[in-house]
């Protein structure tokens, strides 16, 4: 189709959209956007127990949906979705995601919690969670602004076993009390 | 919020002198020249409201009018979750368009259509006729009524619910719940696939029997199935009834309702078989909504509007795309979370349309959370995408699966769906 004659058919929209040129391969938007009825509009969750995926790096994406593909991190409905996606998806996805703003929850949380949990992020946490959770070194998540019940679901997690600490992350948790480890999510979540 | 006529010539007038010139000299609706970049939804659901939004949020030169009857939304999921009497009120389940106004610059038309003239791209509305470019159908469902002997479309579901369709109906069945006597009998008809939400009627069912073991001793739920077996989630459902509630479901699969008596306050089955109940919850046999089948865009069937599965438009007339319930998606199944997909799909190859650019397949998801008790629900998922040789839309191999148990994560994640799509089609 030449483009004179895409030109008129659109112009004069004799054309049905259907009759014209093959369509390209999805989108990193049209692969996302079927994302955001879980995870909000550009990846800005509303949902407490939803992440959201804005400002995410592509890297901490792409190894989020590997891991849920391989069954390595456990899953509800992401470990079957993983699997609907290529790796080449996922780094769409990730790159779409890690260009959305930051997304600023409006949470109540408790002020002593967030006070202790900033003390304690620094030293434990802060090298791999830098400027206070809202990047992460290589492929560590993003934490500021996270819904307080969904990180408390993923720590639930890593304490049970279900999902895998990295070890660095293994050796400044285990020493930690859950009144340490719940004021470090405090403090996450109020980061904006 | 009422709209009168005022309002609505300023709320169409803001941004084109054309429009509201074009309201005074025909005396109301938006029928002037649209500069080629109108576009004008139709239905306000989990399918329009997403159309629209995204359309504005892609290309803010394009003009979107939001058609809906209602000055609100109330959702179809989660509402059996009402019924069953966990919620108190449907206001979780409640969207309001003022936002998409205000934050996208979609103008909201509170009006029924009552007629498309394809040819002229029009669309005749109750507050008169809006001119539009491409024209995008949401329309939700409508019901065979005609199949059901005896069945009044208006007078009917006043005594026997379907509550298929959120809202009135749905306070209505709870009502009727609440009223009954304990030791009754509720009788739950379902009609032959496919339907407005695969899972929903199982999900009713679990949702009632759990309301009669709280509060309606030695009462049950007869369910009459016209399907062969449990449409959705087979396994899941029968592990919940028999988990929770044996003794109180009575399911009973390939059983067709054909005839209902609201005076007698019973169904018959093929002619042959009457069954009564205290409470009947009769959900008819489905179709596209009413004004896609006025349109003339229903397939063969009569009954459902094939589309295009890249853009969604209507392979009968062009320039109307149809999305949601009411068109036939290929694999994906007739909710809420598919119709969010394909409106952003649908979105995505208007704008690229109208901007010269090219087209993109589709790629959506459906996830479709059920409960089966207080605490516990169980979900379905899958990715899918458009196979080049079928030219349909087909699940992509190893994304569809069900939960593999009933659990309270899985109640927990629901909660939070919920509250991401309703807040993805209101803000």
């Amino acid at each position: 189709m030449t483009m004179k004659w895409r030109g008129w058919a659109l112009a004069t929209g004799a054309l049905a959209i259907s009759a014209m040129a093959q369509a390209a391969p999805p989108t990193a938007a049209m692969l996302s956007n079927a994302c955001a009825g879980c995870h909000g509009t550009n990846g800005g969750s509303a949902g407490p127990s939803m992440p959201s995926l804005a400002g995410q790096s592509k890297e901490a994406i792409v190894d989020a949906m590997k891991k849920f593909k391989s069954g390595a991190r456990p899953a509800t409905v992401m470990g079957r979705l993983a699997k609907g996606f290529s790796d080449a998806d996922f780094v769409a996805m990730g790159e779409y995601f890690s260009k959305q703003k930051l997304h600023a929850t409006n949470q109540t949380l408790d002020k002593a919690k967030i006070a202790k949990g900033a003390s304690l992020q620094e030293t434990n946490c802060g090298r791999c969670h830098i400027e206070d959770g809202k990047e992460g070194k290589d492929d560590t998540p993003a934490m500021a602004s996270q819904w307080l019940p969904y990180l408390q679901i993923q720590m639930a997690d890593y304490l049970s076993g279900k999902r895998k600490m990295p070890e660095k992350m293994e050796e400044k948790v285990k020493p930690m009390s859950k009144q340490d480890l719940d004021a470090l999510l405090h403090f996450y979540a109020s980061v904006k | 919020m009422t709209l009168d006529r005022r309002n609505f010539i300023k709320l169409l007038g803001g941004a084109s002198s054309l429009a509201l010139a074009a309201c005074a000299g025909t005396g109301g609706g938006l029928s002037g020249p649209t500069g080629g970049r109108r576009v004008v939804v139709v239905g306000g659901g989990y399918g329009g409201t997403i159309a629209a939004k995204y359309i504005r949020m892609m290309d803010s030169s394009i003009e979107v009018v939001l058609i809906e009857r209602n000055d609100h939304f109330v959702s179809c999921p989660f509402s059996n979750l009402y019924i069953g009497g966990l919620m108190k009120d449907l206001s979780p389940l409640t969207i309001k368009y003022d936002k998409l106004t205000t934050n996208h610059g979609v103008k909201v038309l509170q009006a029924e259509v009552t007629g498309i003239d394809a040819a002229k791209k029009i669309v005749m509305t109750s507050s008169g006729e809006v001119t539009y470019d491409r024209l995008v159908l949401s329309p939700g469902i409508d019901f065979r009524t005609e199949e059901i002997k005896g069945y009044d479309a208006k007078s009917t579901p006043e005594t026997i619910p379907h509550a298929w369709k959120a809202g009135p109906q749905t306070v209505l069945l709870r009502k009727q719940l609440e009223a009954m006597p304990a030791g009754g009998t509720v009788v739950l008809s379902i009609p032959l696939a496919p339907f407005r939400c695969p899972p929903g009627p199982y999900e009713r069912t679990s949702m009632i029997a759990m309301f009669l073991k709280q509060h309606k001793p030695k009462s049950k739920i007869i369910v009459l199935d016209a399907n062969p077996d449990i449409v959705s989630k087979a396994g899941l459902f029968k592990k919940g009834w028999k988990k929770h509630y044996e003794g109180i479901i009575d399911y009973r699969p390939a059983k067709k309702v054909t005839e209902v008596n609201a005076g007698k306050k019973m169904v018959t089955i093929e002619g042959i078989e009457d069954v009564k109940g205290d409470v009947i919850n009769l959900i008819p046999p489905q179709r596209a909504g009413h004004i896609a089948v006025a349109a003339g865009l229903v397939g063969a069937d009569k009954n459902w509007c094939p589309v295009n599965p890249t853009t969604f438009e209507s392979t009968i007339h062009k320039g109307i795309h149809v999305i949601g319930d009411a068109c036939v998606a290929g694999a994906m199944p007739k909710s809420g979370y598919s119709a969010n997909s394909e409106a952003k799909a649908c979105a995505t190859n208007i704008v690229n349309t109208m901007n010269g650019k090219e087209l993109v397949d589709f790629s959506g998801i459906n996830t479709c959370y059920s409960f089966l008790s207080a605490k516990e629900a169980v979900e379905v998922t899958g990715v899918y995408k458009v196979d080049k040789a079928k030219n349909a839309i087909i699940a992509v191999p190893g994304s569809v699966g069900v939960s593999p148990d009933l659990s309270e994560i899985e109640a927990i994640y629901a909660e939070s769906w919920l509250k991401n799509i309703l807040t993805e089609m209101s803000t």
